[in-house]
């Protein structure tokens, strides 16, 4: 079969696992497509590059499109998230003068209970706390925000700054910044670096929170349905194959290559398989499903979870919520996804959206071969988004 | 208005900032700073009230910048990178050229033109200097990498200069490999064994 070349940019880290793996273990040739994967410098140039036609789809974080679409930031041209690349996988993080602080008050950082990682932080804390976190429009942002504001943290003077992840470490030392929300494999480059420890992994937060889509141009997505539905497919087919635990050093020793992440496979490990170091101490933390890349309903993109999104920039920003999801949801192309992924394995859920938050334990719904489980969504404080009534 | 232009240009080789610089003021009137890159870039931006940022797009500080597009204080002045009406091309050839411009709101496209064009002209340059700098030093490892192959070669089989190239040159070939490439695996495999 001959196959046709795809630029696609993303930014090296370890969730751009199903681009990077599609085309290391043939994937994307398998559906006809050779992907000139382009590493970007930078979120702003991963966007530029897409939004300008210098690549055709690319590795983005969630709220990027989202908020383009409700008229925020540098840049407006439409772009379509055509599937969820990965869900969670971030990791929040300590310098090493909060973690003294924390650790005078015999804090045991158990890297899993959000409630009691920000009252401790909230004890310590004198007068304000910066943020590091990579991008504006990031989840990394958003779980931050919400966080601080179910916790009662915000009555703190918080603030979040902008700070690329590999600078991330250079600004803890500063002072810059005093405290971080990054990716894997960064967290655990900071850890490894002796700038910092792990608080808490994202889900901690959020279990099932959007991280990074595969998104195109919205035009893009019209004119080319044929190259949109070989792509899907064959990230959709990488993820599957990352979700298998034998897969797991394979992947780890991919992404490690100069050409890709540049850091050691031992470091990426730490993410694929849920088993972390948290501190220069050698603190050992498990968790389950730190990221995922395909089980449930893992690459569906819900419209919910657009709206969410919406819902949470409008708030920050003095928006209308109902506007902001209108415009927003619409972005999170559950139709696309559904009409190029009927005919594959994949099993496709009755409905495009759901109440976010309302999933406590695995639980099987309709579908369109029966039966589907949809994995845990909550948020730490329990609460539920329901689009329709959030304003 | 005949207000001069104040520009930012984001920056760390000294050298490429005063080239940028240089042909920035000889182009028009305009006031130009000159900001390394560092944390705390968009406030250090800020402080200037910047009618235009310019900075690399490959620059990974670039993300700092984004925070001037969401600036929302009564003083801040909104910044954002132009891609509407009149401007729309020129944002394209400053992606393709290698710069990314942050303008102010309200900027007219007439103003923004001369100094846009300037920017793009010389960040055009320098990327062009830096590619073919990246090529010449690569090019420099690979010949060292070669000798040393060669002279391993050399010494392990007898074999003369000429001969010992020719042998890296035929395996290259039968392994559809680059010499230099085959070069490479033969001086780490021989670091590994000695």
């Amino acid at each position: 079969m001959k196959t046709v070349t795809l630029p696609v940019a993303y930014m090296p880290l370890v969730d751009a696992a199903p681009l990077i793996i599609a085309q290391e273990m043939g994937f994307a040739e398998a559906e006809g497509l050779a992907l000139d994967l382009i590493a970007a410098p930078s979120w702003s140039s991963v966007r530029d590059m897409l939004a300008f036609g210098r690549v055709d789809a690319a590795h983005l974080l969630s709220p990027v499109p989202v908020a383009m679409a409700m008229g925020l930031g540098g840049v407006t041209t439409p772009l379509s998230a055509v599937s969820v690349m990965s869900v969670n996988g971030d990791v929040i993080g300590v310098g090493r003068e909060l973690e003294q602080r924390l650790r005078d008050i015999g804090y045991g950082f158990d890297f899993a209970d959000a409630l009691k990682a920000a009252q401790a932080l909230a004890q310590v804390t004198k007068d304000t706390l910066v943020f590091g976190a990579p991008f504006p429009f990031s989840m990394h942002v958003e779980l931050l925000r919400y966080w601080f504001e179910r916790s009662g943290l915000s009555e703190k003077q918080i603030k979040i700054r902008t700070i690329p992840p590999p600078l991330m470490a250079e600004a803890l030392s500063t002072g810059e910044v005093d405290a971080f929300c990054v990716g894997e494999p960064w967290g655990s480059v900071a850890v490894d670096q002796g700038a910092g420890a792990l608080l808490l992994p994202g889900t901690a937060i959020w279990r099932f929170a959007p991280e990074k889509v595969l998104s195109v141009r919205q035009d893009w997505a019209e004119t080319e349905p044929e190259k949109l539905g070989h792509l899907i497919r064959a990230v959709w087919k990488a993820g599957q194959w990352l979700s298998l635990p034998k897969s797991k050093t394979t992947a780890a020793e991919i992404l490690s290559r100069p050409s890709y992440l540049d850091v050691s496979s031992e470091l990426i490990d730490r993410a694929l398989s849920g088993h972390f170091t948290i501190s220069s101490r050698a603190e050992q933390r498990t968790v389950d499903d730190f990221i995922g890349f395909h089980a449930g309903t893992t690459n569906f993109p819900w419209r919910s979870q657009a709206k969410w999104i919406a819902h949470r920039l409008s708030l920050e920003n003095g928006l209308s919520s109902s506007e902001a999801q209108r415009l927003g949801g619409a972005v999170f192309r559950s139709d696309l996804y559904r009409k190029h992924m009927i005919g594959t394995d994949a099993d496709l859920p009755g409905a495009s959206e759901k109440l976010e938050g309302s999933i406590l334990h695995i639980t099987a719904v309709a579908s369109q071969k029966g039966e589907l489980s949809l994995p845990p969504d909550t948020f730490f404080d329990g609460q539920i988004f329901d689009p329709d009534e959030a304003h | 208005m005949n207000l001069k232009l104040t520009i930012v240009v984001v920056e760390e080789d000294r050298d490429r900032a005063v080239a940028i610089v240089d042909a920035l003021t000889q182009s028009g009137d305009c006031e130009v700073f000159v900001i390394g890159t560092t944390i705390g870039l968009a406030r250090k931006i800020a402080a200037h009230a910047p009618d235009v940022v310019l900075i690399d797009i490959d620059n990974p500080t670039r993300d700092m910048l984004e925070e001037l597009t969401l600036a929302s204080g009564p003083l801040e002045r909104p910044v954002a990178m132009f891609v509407s009406g009149a401007a729309g091309s020129l944002a394209r050839a400053a992606v393709e050229a290698g710069v990314s411009a942050y303008v102010v709101d309200g900027l007219t496209p007439e103003r923004l033109k001369p100094v846009m064009d300037t920017a793009i002209a010389r960040f055009q340059m320098v990327r062009q200097m830096r590619n073919e700098l990246a090529e010449t030093r690569r090019a420099l490892e690979e010949r060292k990498v070669i000798d040393r192959a060669k002279g391993l070669l050399m010494k392990a089989k007898g074999l003369d200069e000429v001969q010992a190239y020719a042998l890296l040159r035929k395996a290259a070939m039968d392994q559809g490999r680059r010499v230099a490439d085959v070069a490479e695996a033969l001086v780490t495999a021989s670091g590994l064994l000695s």
